[in-house]
């Protein structure tokens, strides 16, 4: 517990990324492209965790993400927590949403769809629902939370 | 509606599909005109189709336009792996308005993007085919005067027919009555049903085509697909289920107008033809006005 608070106040300046599935963090950094990302970036799998028992946590120095931006994770991570840190200190802490609109990322099921037939980047609007479900902009059908894979 | 594209009925308000059909009125007193004279059309089809491309090169004859285009790939340079993308912006030169069918669902949004004219969706898979909905719901106004509080039967394929979806879909906007017939196996999805719950209209659905006759203004009949099912043993279960002759209309009402989107195999049997209420070569003819209506107000001309 103290080693975990240590990890995360280290950080001078950045965001943190916080109670991710320790599966899906590697997702996180591809959708958030920080594979390109110059600064230091630490992460953790596998951490405890009171809420989850198991998580995952990132920790980007020096980046302040746009709220879009951060919102496209919550496709693999919704119960993921944000927390803005200035001077090691704590600025804002807020949970992902996920987006009403969403492009790239997440991959049309319907194998016949234009998009998985010419490179085009695909283009999704949620549904409203309980289940998370997305609507293809280009064929329509709308592709649910069990068939959904990532780009 | 100049300069937009039609790709999904639901791209139109109703309001919108109302001005098309009133014009079509008006094409098919005087389908013979010059509108079109300084104007070139495309028609690109990556699938065969007899009665949607020839109705829409009819449509722009009539009117004086010029045609370029294809009806199967084989000649051009698609053989040659050419992407949609290139080969629509390459046509988008030569035309004023592309017409496209082709079998890859949302390719012809996709279309509508890259293109620099506006595009008509002539069929994109299983998705959509707006033009036919606004053709079928021509014909229901023709024959009954009216789109409102109608009893309309669909029968046959309701899972797989694309033109009984976004008939549905478009008719939930006149308070229509729907009963629905089919095999179990092939009955309307319930992402169709969702919109008919939302307007809070009725629908009943049946397995034997006799229980609707009598209770029917439209009868809309749909041929069974072969290529849908994977098992032969299913589709041949199924094939003969519905099949219409001229006897079984005696008891239905005297304004009841047989429909179909054709092609026909053997659901409708030729002797229905010469009756009165077999209305689906008139239904094919309506295409034509209906596309003249939708090229000239697309290219700003009505």
């Amino acid at each position: 517990m103290i080693k975990k608070e240590l990890i995360v106040s280290a950080l001078e300046n950045g965001t943190v990324i916080d109670h991710i599935p320790s599966k899906n963090v590697f997702q996180v950094i591809k959708i958030l492209n920080l594979e390109n990302y110059a600064n230091q970036i630490l992460f953790g799998i596998n951490l405890k965790s009171k809420k989850f028992g198991n998580k995952g946590i990132i920790k980007v120095h020096n980046k302040f993400f746009k709220k879009e931006e951060m919102n496209k994770i919550a496709l693999v991570a919704p119960s993921a927590t944000l927390i803005i840190i200035k001077d090691f200190k704590i600025i804002e802490k807020t949970q992902v949403q996920i987006p009403e609109y969403i492009e790239g990322i997440v991959k049309c099921f319907n194998p016949n769809c234009i998009t998985n037939v010419e490179k085009v980047v695909t283009k999704f609007n949620l549904v409203p629902d309980e289940e998370l479900k997305l609507r293809c902009h280009y064929c329509e059908k709308i592709t649910v939370k069990k068939n959904m894979s990532f780009l | 509606m100049k300069g937009k594209s039609l790709i999904s009925i639901s791209d139109y308000t109703k309001d919108e599909q109302l001005r098309i059909l009133e014009l079509a009125k008006e094409f098919e007193k005087k389908p013979t005109q010059t509108l079109l004279k300084d104007y070139v059309v495309s028609t690109l089809f990556f699938e065969p189709s007899t009665r949607t491309r020839l109705s829409f090169e009819s449509a722009v004859c009539r009117l004086g336009g010029k045609i370029i285009g294809f009806s199967d790939t084989s000649s051009t340079s698609v053989k040659k792996g050419e992407s949609l993308k290139d080969t629509i912006i390459t046509v988008a030169n030569y035309s004023d308005l592309i017409v496209m069918r082709n079998p890859v669902e949302g390719s012809a949004r996709f279309a509508s993007e890259v293109s620099k004219v506006p595009v008509i969706n002539a069929g994109d898979g299983a998705n959509q085919h707006p033009t036919q909905t606004l053709l079928d719901m021509y014909t229901i106004l023709q024959t009954q005067n009216t789109l409102d509080d109608l009893h309309i039967a669909f029968v046959g394929d309701l899972k797989y027919g694309r033109t009984v979806h976004s008939l549905v879909i478009a008719l939930c906007n006149f308070n229509c009555t729907f009963h629905f017939v089919s095999p179990v196996e092939l009955k309307l999805p319930s992402a169709v049903k969702i919109h008919i719950k939302e307007k809070n209209l009725t629908y009943h659905q049946y397995t034997e085509i006799n229980d609707v006759l009598p209770l029917v203004d439209i009868l809309y009949m749909t041929r069974i697909q072969k290529e849908r099912f994977s098992d032969p043993i299913e589709y041949e279960k199924v094939k003969n289920l519905y099949n219409l002759n001229k006897a079984m209309l005696v008891n239905t009402k005297d304004n009841m107008k047989v429909m179909h989107p054709m092609p026909r195999v053997n659901e409708i049997d030729i002797d229905v033809d010469d009756s009165p209420k077999a209305h689906y070569f008139q239904q094919a003819l309506n295409g034509v006005y209906v596309r003249q209506a939708l090229i000239t107000s697309i290219l700003g001309l009505k």
